[in-house]
C-alpha cells in the first residue's frame, strides 16, 4: 500500500538554504552570533559565588584539575573519530568525546570564574574567553590532568580498556561531588553522573565482549590493560589541593573512591574472566605526577597541535 | 495483487502508475531492476560521500580553536557518521548489505562525491564547507525528500534537517572571522576562493554531458537536471557572499536582467574528470585512511560476531 508522499513543498525545502541570511530563532544548538564572536558564556546564569570558607585558589586549581583531566581525554578519544571499527562505535566515541568536552568546558569557566588570576594573559584587545585561554594559551607543566588522561591511543581494545577505567574512577567521584558546597561543581557533577554512567555502559560492554570474542581480541585486551594498568593507581593519589577542596566541602578526596571504583571493577573483569592485573604503578618525577604538573612526553606534542590555531591568532574571533 | 499472480506487464504498469501519481515506491512493491540498481549505486554513493566526508573537517577536529568550535565540529562529523548509516540502512531496503558497500567503495567499484578529494588547508576551511559545500549539498539533496523511493526519500528529510544546521554553522563561523582580524579575513576569502569552484563542480557535469540525468528523470528518483541545480546555488551564493564580505573567483560573474539569474563561468571540467578517475589531490589519502579503519577494525568486528553466536548459543 503506498501512500502520498507527504513532504512539504520544495519551495518550503529551498528556504532551509535561502533563508540563510534570514536572522530567524532556528539557529542550531550552540550558534547563536553574539558580539564578542565567541558565543555564549558557558556559565550564565550560574551563581559563581565562591562559598563561605573556601579558599578561591584552592577551588579554581581543583576546578581545572577535573577540567584538564575531561579535556585531555576528550581530545584523546575525539582522535578516533572516522577511525573506529564500525560507524556505530564512531559515533560512540565521538559521542563521549563531546560528553567530556561539554564537561571541560564548564569546569574551565568555573575555574576562572573563581580565580582569575590563573587565567594566562593574553595582549590588550584580545577577545578569547577564559576557558579558551586556559585550553589554548596554557603550558604543559600548568595542566594538572593526570597523567592516565594524556596517554597516546592504541587500538580499540586500548580505547575500550582507557574508557572503561577513566570513566569508572570519574563517576565515583562525581557521584560524590555532587553534593559539593559549590553550585558549578555540584551541577556539573550532576549532569556528568548521567554521561559518564553511559561512557562506563559501553565501554564495559566492549570489555566483555572482546575479553570473550575471539583469542585475538581477548589477547590485544589483555595487553592493553597491562599497558594501563601502572597508571590506575595514580587516579586515588590525593593531591594538596584534593585534600583542601575536599576538607572545605567543595571537592571529593580521590582516595575515598577507590573502594567504590575497584568494586565496579572487579564485577567487569569478572563478567570477562579476566585476572587482576598485577604491573607496579609507574613513579613520577621527584615524586611529582599530572596533578603536580609533571606529564610524560606525549602531553606537550598533544597540546602543540591543540593550541596551534587559536595560538597563531590571539587576536582572533572564532 | 501478489507477484505470483501478476504477469511482469501488469507489475510494470503498477509501477508507472504509482509513478504516475507521485507516490512512493517501498521496499516490498515490484520495481524494475534498473532502478533497484540506480538506486542503490545513488544512495551507496551518498552514503559513502557521508563517510569520507568525516576525513577532511575530521583533519580540523583536534586543532579547532575554542572549546565551543571543538564541540560543533565534533559534533557535526558525528552528525555525517549518523547520515552515513540511514543512507546505508536505505540501501539495506534493497538487499544489498553495509559491508557489501562498504567493500565496493574499497575496490573502488563505487563512487563519492569528489568534493572531499580538495584537502582542507585553514580552520577557515571548516566554514566554507559547512557554508558552500554543505550548501551545494543541500541544492542537491532537498529534492530528494520527495524522490520516488520511501525509504530513501524519509532519510533524506532527516538528513536534509541536519545539514541546514551546519551550513548556518558554517556560515555563522565565517561570518565571526570576517569580524576578526586581518589575518583572519584573509584566510577565508583564500578559502572560498579554493572551493568555490568544487562546490559548483558538486552538481555533476553540464546536462549534455550527464548519461544518467534523463532516466532518472523519469524514475522520479532525481527531479532537476544538474544545470538547473547549479544555477539555483549560484543566485543563492551571490547575495550570501555580499553579506559576507568576500569575493567569489568568477570574473563572469554578473546579473542578467533578461534571464533574471546570475551569469556565471563553468569550473575545470578536466580537473573533476581526473578526480573522478581517481587523481585527485587527496583520492588516495581519503581511500587509505577508509581502508586502514576498515582493516584495523576487522578484528573487532569478528570478536562481536563471535560473542554475539555465544550469547545466542547460551539462550538457546
Amino acid at each position: 500500500m503506498n501512500s502520498r508522499i507527504e513532504t512539504p513543498a520544495e519551495d518550503e525545502h529551498d528556504s532551509v538554504y535561502s533563508g540563510l541570511l534570514v536572522n530567524d530563532a532556528h539557529w542550531a544548538f550552540g550558534t547563536v552570533p553574539v558580539p564578542d564572536g565567541h558565543g555564549e558564556d558557558p556559565l550564565a546564569g550560574v551563581d559563581t559565588t565562591v562559598p563561605e570558607g573556601v579558599d578561591a585558589h584552592v577551588l579554581a586549581t581543583y576546578a581545572l584539575m577535573l577540567g584538564d583531566d575531561a579535556l585531555v581525554m576528550s581530545h584523546r578519544i575525539s582522535e578516533w573519530t572516522s577511525n573506529a571499527p564500525d560507524l556505530e562505535d564512531d559515533i560512540a566515541l565521538s559521542n563521549i568525546a563531546l560528553d567530556l568536552l561539554g564537561q571541560a568546558r564548564l569546569l574551565l569557566a568555573r575555574a576562572a570564574a573563581a580565580d582569575p588570576s590563573i587565567v594566562p594573559a593574553l595582549p590588550d584587545g584580545s577577545p578569547v574567553p577564559p576557558e579558551d585561554a586556559l585550553a589554548f594559551f596554557r603550558e604543559a607543566h600548568h595542566y594538572r590532568n593526570v597523567r592516565f588522561a594524556e596517554l597516546v591511543n592504541g587500538d580499540f581494545a586500548e580505547a575500550t580498556v582507557r574508557v572503561l577505567l577513566f570513566s569508572t574512577w570519574r563517576l565515583a567521584t562525581f557521584e560524590r561531588l555532587r553534593a559539593s558546597r559549590d553550585q558549578v561543581l555540584a551541577a556539573v557533577a550532576a549532569k556528568g553522573v548521567k554521561e559518564l554512567a553511559y561512557h562506563r555502559d559501553y565501554s564495559a560492554r566492549w570489555f566483555v565482549t572482546l575479553a570473550r570474542g575471539t583469542d585475538e581480541s581477548r589477547r590485544r585486551l589483555l595487553a592493553a590493560l597491562d599497558a594501563l594498568w601502572p597508571l590506575w593507581p595514580e587516579l586515588f593519589d590525593t593531591h594538596a589541593v584534593e585534600a583542601a577542596a575536599a576538607g572545605s566541602g567543595v571537592g571529593v578526596d580521590p582516595a575515598t573512591t577507590r573502594d567504590a571504583a575497584e568494586g565496579v571493577l572487579d564485577q567487569v573483569l569478572a563478567a570477562g574472566a579476566v585476572p587482576r592485573p598485577e604491573a607496579p604503578r609507574r613513579s613520577g618525577v621527584l615524586g611529582r605526577t599530572g596533578r603536580d604538573g609533571m606529564h610524560g612526553e606525549p602531553l606537550s606534542r598533544l597540546l602543540a597541535e591543540m593550541q596551534s590555531v587559536a595560538r597563531a591568532h590571539p587576536l582572533g574571533r572564532w | 495483487m501478489t507477484l505470483t499472480q501478476a504477469a511482469p506487464d501488469e507489475l510494470e504498469a503498477h509501477f508507472e502508475a504509482t509513478l504516475a501519481r507521485h507516490e512512493r515506491i517501498e521496499p516490498r512493491d515490484w520495481m524494475p531492476e534498473g532502478y533497484r540498481r540506480t538506486l542503490v549505486r545513488q544512495i551507496a554513493q551518498h552514503a559513502h560521500s557521508e563517510i569520507i566526508g568525516m576525513q577532511p573537517e575530521g583533519n580540523w577536529i583536534t586543532r579547532a580553536p575554542s572549546l565551543r568550535r571543538k564541540a560543533i565540529l565534533l559534533a557535526k562529523v558525528q552528525d555525517e557518521a549518523g547520515h552515513g548509516l540511514y543512507l546505508y540502512s536505505a540501501a539495506e531496503t534493497l538487499g544489498v548489505s553495509r559491508l557489501e558497500l562498504t567493500e565496493l567503495l574499497l575496490a573502488g567499484k563505487q563512487k563519492y562525491s569528489s568534493i572531499f578529494n580538495y584537502p582542507t588547508l585553514s580552520y577557515a576551511d571548516v566554514g566554507t564547507i559547512g557554508w558552500l559545500v554543505d550548501g551545494a549539498a543541500i541544492c542537491n539533496q532537498v529534492p530528494l525528500c520527495r524522490t520516488s523511493y520511501g525509504p530513501y526519500g524519509r532519510a533524506m528529510i532527516r538528513v536534509c534537517k541536519e545539514e541546514s544546521f551546519h551550513q548556518r554553522q558554517g556560515y555563522e563561523l565565517l561570518a565571526t572571522m570576517m569580524r576578526g582580524t586581518d589575518e583572519q579575513r584573509a584566510m577565508v576569502q583564500e578559502s572560498v576562493d579554493r572551493f568555490w569552484w568544487p562546490a559548483l563542480m558538486m552538481f555533476g557535469p553540464p546536462d549534455d554531458a550527464s548519461p544518467n540525468t534523463a532516466q532518472s528523470m523519469a524514475w522520479g528518483i532525481k527531479r532537476h537536471t544538474n544545470d538547473e541545480l547549479r544555477q539555483k546555488f549560484v543566485d543563492m551564493s551571490v547575495p550570501q557572499a555580499e553579506a559576507l564580505g568576500v569575493t567569489l573567483p568568477d570574473p563572469a560573474l554578473a546579473w542578467n536582467e533578461e534571464r533574471g539569474h546570475y551569469d556565471f563561468g563553468q569550473p575545470d571540467w578536466e580537473e573533476f574528470m581526473e578526480g573522478v578517475r581517481g587523481n585527485g589531490p587527496c583520492n588516495a589519502q581519503r581511500m587509505a585512511h577508509r581502508r586502514r579503519a576498515h582493516e584495523d577494525g576487522a578484528w573487532v568486528r569478528e570478536a562481536a560476531t563471535a560473542y554475539a553466536a555465544q550469547v545466542r548459543d547460551a539462550v538457546s
